[in-house]
């Protein structure tokens, strides 16, 4: 026993000193935490967050979207729309891959063409590229696209394909970019090391055409434990954490070694509410019976909801100021916003007054359902509408689910009242997703849980979706927003702001988007 | 003897079969995978393709065979998220786990047994109740908060240690271990103290308990009448008689630190096994989940085969069929 003791205290002491020698030569690596596990580094594998947060390193796309969300050149210097179906992308020169060589549009005709040929992906990137019925490059420094109609996403779809190297990337799978021998790309830092679990361990690419990165090293670690990454910030184990939750922030607010900071997300917190079917078995009248009617096809009910919630208070006081109250389905700044579209007043006379027009001056019963682990305070937010609804006389309870249980039962119609969070490069895009009549064969409404239906409305999204002028589109997808908000398609809540909180003396260009990319943390 | 580990081998088998059959409908019933992995931008018909692909749309009695018949072959099926063989994805992690487990029996035996001793003979001293209130704590704080309360002192407070992750690793015998350096050292300690609380209070009273007892035996009695010394009375004749249920206890409870470091390794981001478990069953990896469960099942299996055999080894009174029956 007094041998394991000696064992500890010295390595306890050995901790200590390894800190201190270890210093002057950490000053040109970044160490970061992450919130959420990067599986697999191979870019085309598996569309979610974390592994393009590491791909956006390792590699770069034609176009990119800057920390506001807003479509800026990439690879690719320009583009241009030939016609309606056909666009062209010129390729800058003398960009070098990791390997030094250069890349060409045979590469990027390569990556645009991969996604679809990785069959066992359960997150395809294929939505990004299936649109295009022909990939081409006639010369080296230019990629031409065609699309089967007129489709206005090109440039933006573009921006979430990953360009690798066609020489290294050829058969090439998972284990292969793991290992790091496929992962050669022409972004700011070169794999170095990945520990699936652990770890992603990343040098600076000289080369890079944007200029020599300001890191060294940096190292990526997976701490999906808000509570231990933000140990890790105050150890000082790490130097820059994401996804603060609100409790979190008001405490590291009040801590001098530590610099916040914040953007508002382009995600946006709404319900669902079921409208395809004329009878609701969880909605009941005052009397705790079914309704022989479904009182959410009313629209006067939809805006006696949304008088209802005092968005606010939602803000102020259980996100702790971390949301912005959200009158619209996409964030402040992001394309197809619509500035004066604002959030809902909170109403609650009018609410009720709304509510007895309809019908229902003693209100009714419903269910709110919402997740319990994906949202910023997504339980706690659902409790919030809840009650403000019962002040109103909708008697409204509430069930939180884990999201791997909820998202299978909302997508079949289990529930009538549904959270839904959504991040989205354009507001048209959004709409044909969430609110546009659900259609399988055109893909049209994959996410419409409510079944909201307008032609008006559809035909504005596909009419926008199919401008490829962006001049033209972007009047045309803020109708189709003001259209859908007009009659409460779903209830805006808020658009989450998103936390990051590093060492007093960085900064981080905070993002729209929520990823953290260490080329834009610099030293304050 | 043969016959007896035979026939728990098959018993075992039969284990394994309820298990996979059970996790496997467990995880169908939650909910699909594709409806949580699928990109937000995808459409029905992608969602469709990618359901056909990973082959959830079949029924589950097939989906449940076709597993089986990958798994006689030793294919435990691929990971949906880490596109990687599930078995693999355990095999990899799971020394970070045994480390963690066996440095956690470590100090729970190395800490437990003197202070155990210690409570046990000298049970009227200060030092005697103030270990023992101090055994209650380690049973009741919870796992999660204690290890939250060790990273705030020794990490935030004091400086002294990392706060979570797991230091650079070393090969030993083809297994990469990360207790040989310093910095691997000071990065298990906390892990290793929050995970080994809970068994080194139940050390400690197993050891006093047993300590207090074999105080009154006769043997002790005729010891001390011989004029043995204390130091041998208390280190061998008492020491060696309640080694035998601390060893057992201990031996049995290490499959559980393995299987149930998940709360540990959650808060100190050690990439273990139990951290696995938890981010699949997060996104519904039905593989790597069912993976994980049947490695457990069979570590749990192994460890009580081999216990019933040592017993049987030790002590001849324990009848092989009894303990088989």
């Amino acid at each position: 026993m007094p041998k394991t003791l000696r064992l500890f205290a010295c390595a306890a002491l050995a901790a200590c000193a390894a800190q201190i020698a270890s210093l002057p030569t950490l000053a040109a690596d970044l160490r970061i935490a992450l919130a959420s596990e990067v599986t697999s580094l191979d870019p085309h594998y598996f569309n979610v967050a974390a592994n393009n947060n590491i791909a956006w390193h390792v590699f770069d796309a034609l176009t990119r979207v800057d920390e506001n969300a807003r479509l800026v050149p990439g690879l690719a210097e320009s583009w241009r729309a030939v016609d309606a179906t056909t666009w062209e992308f010129k390729l800058r020169k003398g960009i070098r891959f990791h390997d030094g060589a250069e890349l060409t549009a045979e590469d990027v005709v390569f990556s645009l063409e991969r996604p679809a040929t990785i069959a066992n992906s359960p997150g395809s990137f294929v939505p990004f590229t299936r649109q295009l019925v022909q990939v081409r490059a006639p010369d080296r420094y230019t990629v031409v696209l065609k699309t089967e109609r007129p489709y206005a996403m090109v440039p933006y779809d573009v921006n979430s394909i990953f360009i690798v190297s066609r020489r290294a990337a050829r058969r090439a799978g998972t284990e292969e970019f793991n290992s790091g021998r496929a992962a050669v790309g022409t972004g700011p830092y070169r794999l170095a090391r990945f520990a699936r679990g652990d770890r992603v361990e990343l040098v600076r690419h000289d080369a890079h055409w944007e200029g020599r990165p300001a890191w060294d090293k940096v190292i990526f670690r997976m701490v999906p434990n808000n509570a231990a990454r933000t140990a890790a910030l105050l150890a000082g184990d790490v130097d820059l954490i994401e996804q603060i939750p609100p409790a979190d922030v008001v405490k590291l607010r009040a801590n001098g070694a530590v610099h916040l900071a914040q953007k508002v997300s382009w995600r946006t917190i709404f319900f669902h509410l079921e409208q395809g079917l004329d009878r609701v078995p969880s909605i009941t009248g005052a009397d705790g019976r079914p309704l022989d009617r479904n009182p959410l096809k009313d629209v006067r009910v939809r805006r006696a909801i949304s008088k209802a919630i005092n968005r606010q208070a939602i803000a102020e006081r259980v996100m702790e100021g971390l949301a912005l109250p959200a009158g619209n389905l996409v964030s402040p700044g992001v394309f197809g916003h619509a500035a004066d579209l604002k959030p809902e007043i909170h109403d609650p006379e009018g609410a009720k007054k709304l509510l007895a027009a309809a019908g229902f001056p003693d209100g009714f019963g419903l269910v709110v359902h919402a997740p319990n682990d994906r949202y910023v305070n997504d339980d706690r937010v659902a409790q919030a509408v809840a009650q403000m609804l019962a002040r109103v006389g909708i008697r409204a309870r509430v069930t939180t689910l884990p999201f791997s249980v909820y998202v299978s039962k909302a997508r079949n119609r289990e529930f009538a009242f549904a959270m839904l969070g959504w991040g989205s490069y354009s507001g048209d895009l959004a709409l044909r997703s969430l609110v546009a009549t659900f259609d399988a064969a055109k893909g049209y409404g994959t996410w419409n849980w409510g079944r909201y239906s307008d032609p008006r409305l559809d035909a504005l999204t596909e009419r926008a979706l199919a401008t490829v002028d962006p001049t033209a589109r972007e009047p045309i997808a803020q109708d189709a927003m003001r259209a859908a908000m007009a009659s409460l398609a779903v209830i805006p809540l808020h658009h989450q702001i998103a936390t990051w909180a590093m060492r007093r003396d960085l900064d981080y260009a905070a993002r729209t988007d929520e990823y953290t990319l260490a080329h834009h943390v610099r030293p304050r | 003897m043969l016959l007896f580990v035979l026939r728990r081998l098959l018993q075992s088998i039969v284990v394994l079969l309820a298990v996979s059959g059970l996790v496997f409908a467990g995880v169908y019933a939650i909910g699909n995978p594709v409806d949580i992995l699928i990109s937000p931008q995808a459409d029905q018909a992608e969602i469709a393709r990618t359901v056909a692909a990973l082959k959830l749309d079949r029924p589950l009695w097939e989906q449940y065979l076709a597993f089986l018949q990958h798994a006689a072959t030793g294919d435990l099926g691929r990971s949906f998220v880490f596109d990687a063989p599930a078995i693999g994805l355990i095999l990899e992690r799971l020394p970070a786990t045994l480390e963690l487990a066996a440095s956690a029996t470590l100090i729970a035996v190395g800490l437990g047994i003197p202070l155990g001793l210690w409570a046990g003979i000298r049970s009227g001293s200060l030092a005697g109740k103030a270990i023992l209130a101090g055994s209650i704590l380690g049973f009741s704080l919870p796992t999660f908060w204690a290890g939250l309360m060790l990273i705030l002192v020794f990490s935030v407070e004091l400086g002294w240690l990392p706060a979570g992750g797991r230091g650079p690793t070393q090969s030993l015998f083809g297994v990469p271990v990360s207790f040989l350096s310093w910095d691997g050292l000071a990065h298990l300690v906390l892990p290793a103290l929050n995970l080994a609380l809970f068994k080194l209070a139940l050390v400690i009273r197993l050891t006093r308990a047993g300590a207090r007892e074999a105080l009154t035996q006769d043997y002790v009695k005729f010891a001390r009448a011989k004029g043995l010394s204390e130091a041998r009375v208390i280190g061998v004749h008492v020491l060696k008689n309640i080694l035998i249920p601390v060893v057992t206890v201990v031996g049995l409870e290490f499959g559980s630190l393995v299987a149930f470091a998940v709360v540990t390794e959650t808060i100190f981001a050690w990439p273990g096994t139990g951290k696995l478990l938890i981010d699949s069953i997060g996104v519904l990896d039905r593989p790597v989940i069912v993976a994980y469960l049947l490695v457990a099942v069979t570590l749990f299996i192994l460890i009580n085969l081999l216990v019933d055999v040592l017993y049987s080894i030790l002590d001849p009174r324990v009848r092989m069929a009894q303990a088989g029956g």
